[in-house]
């Protein structure tokens, strides 16, 4: 059991220390995202009122889009340089070395973009308890944004065109969105978030139980 | 154990494509009389017997479509992931060509569904589309079965195809029921269900009857065009074998 752990945080450490080395892959995807969230102002006009009620939610389809273009790097350079073949020739399980790249992929991605959306929620002077929401649901939420779209990278890894990902990841992605909302807009309303806190959650353990199996098969499906 | 035995013995003579295309032949053709036979039965009954509805008139007729096509949208991606995954597990190529067959007719009779639905809610509704829990979460199905297709084509090698088919296919599976209640809760306009409540249905015989006999029509349809599919892609499949070159000879030998 330890010694999974070890190798779970050796393969972590690694891609991290990838990513911090090749900053422009972990970087281009938060600037876009960043982008995209000022794109709106400009189109709907600077009324604070209206953009107070549309920014939860643009803050999350942003999110969105901003996954799919960062899911390719989880496993594009180590699918072009052939490490992902030595990967599943370990004796270890290729679940667990997935699944460390999966928490990578979190890290790298998933928290900067909390940070940002919060930084944004808080300029755009969003009420306290809408933050809190938007918090909790981008929380729970963008780990399984990282776990499904690795299914789906791992299926699409090497093909031409990255449309394909978003086609196949945006209609997966919909339960998500949609509690995260219902719940920014019952905090909004002063109401309780309960339900959707905990129907994300769950949905969050069964993705992280099943994802990485998943990827791993899919992986070994593109490599055979 | 002899009757598992048989059993299994059985389930691979009916599994290897050759067999499985020489008997399809004989089912599609009974599959398809009994499908004319239902559709009339159904569209009689359901256009020309069944009272108009006292509340919305004429234009209830359209059910007789709309609904078994929306059964059926569902039922077709269930057959077309658990196919899949047998195809996946047991490595049976039939299974595979059951899953890859299917993707095309379950997302006609999804589009069908969505386009009845909408003709069916412009009357009653007064709109072509609302963001209703029910048209949502079709429209999301539409999307899996292209996104399905989509990733079908993308690669060249058939078997890989499948079984990376057969993986979207069984994550949509997973995701079906969360989108299901996911949009459910979120809104909804659409009428709730009629038939399928445990205690007694709320829809008078005579309008049942038709819709049921359009079921079946609906599904022996689907049975019938999967199989022409099946025997198409086995056809392609198994072009380099001995049974299907035969094949060909003697069709030739026919023709000339």
């Amino acid at each position: 059991m330890n010694e999974y752990l070890k190798i779970f945080f050796i393969i972590l450490q690694r891609d991290l220390m990838l990513a911090f080395r090749n900053k422009a892959e972990f970087i281009n995807p938060l600037m876009f995202f960043i982008i995209v969230i000022i794109l709106f102002p400009l189109a709907f006009g600077s009324d604070s009122a209206l953009l107070k009620q549309l920014t939860s939610g643009i803050i999350w389809i942003t999110a969105l889009l901003a996954t799919c273009l960062s899911l390719e790097s989880i496993f594009r350079s180590d699918f072009e340089d052939g490490s992902i073949e030595q990967l599943t020739l370990t004796r270890y399980p290729l679940t667990l070395l997935v699944s460390a790249k999966i928490t990578a992929h979190w890290m790298i991605f998933g928290i900067p973009l909390i940070i940002i959306a919060l930084l944004t929620g808080f300029v755009l002077s969003l009420p306290n308890q809408t933050m809190l929401a938007l918090f909790i649901t981008l929380l729970l939420g963008t780990p399984v944004l990282s776990l499904i779209g690795a299914i789906t990278v791992a299926l699409t890894i090497g093909l031409r065109g990255g449309m394909l990902l978003s086609l196949l990841i945006l209609p997966l992605y919909m339960p998500v969105l949609i509690f995260s909302m219902l719940a920014v807009q019952n905090a909004t309303l002063g109401q309780s978030i309960a339900a959707e806190i905990y129907f994300l959650a769950g949905i969050l353990v069964l993705a992280m139980t099943l994802a990485p199996i998943t990827t791993a098969a899919a992986l070994r499906i593109r490599l055979s | 154990m002899t009757m598992y035995k048989t059993l299994h013995r059985w389930f691979h003579q009916f599994a290897s494509p050759k067999y499985f295309y020489d008997i399809s032949h004989a089912i599609s053709r009974w599959l398809t009389i009994i499908c004319i036979i239902c559709f009339i039965a159904g569209l009689y009954g359901g256009l020309v017997l069944a009272p108009a509805d006292y509340q919305q008139g004429d234009s209830f007729r359209i059910m007789y479509v709309h609904v078994p096509a929306a059964w059926m949208s569902l039922f077709i991606y269930m057959v077309m992931a658990i196919s899949g995954g047998i195809g996946l597990i047991w490595h049976i190529k039939l299974a595979e060509i059951v899953a890859k067959s299917s993707a095309p007719i379950g997302a006609t009779f999804t589009f069908l569904a969505l386009v009845t639905g909408s003709i069916w809610g412009k009357p009653m509704w007064g709109t072509w589309w609302v963001w209703d829990a029910r048209l949502t979460s079709e429209l999301i199905l539409l999307f899996l079965y292209l996104g399905y297709i989509a990733l079908q084509s993308a690669f060249e090698d058939r078997r890989v195809a499948a079984r990376a088919g057969a993986i979207l296919a069984l994550v949509g599976m997973v995701n079906i029921p969360i989108i299901h209640y996911s949009v459910e809760w979120w809104s909804t306009l659409h009428q709730g269900p009629t038939v399928t409540k445990l205690d007694k249905p709320s829809i008078h015989l005579s309008m049942l009857i038709p819709l049921l006999f359009m079921t079946v029509a609906f599904k022996t349809f689907y049975a019938t065009s999967l199989l022409i599919r099946v025997r198409t892609e086995i056809l392609k499949y198994e072009c380099n074998t001995s049974w299907v070159k035969q094949l060909l000879r003697d069709y030739k030998n026919v023709t000339n």
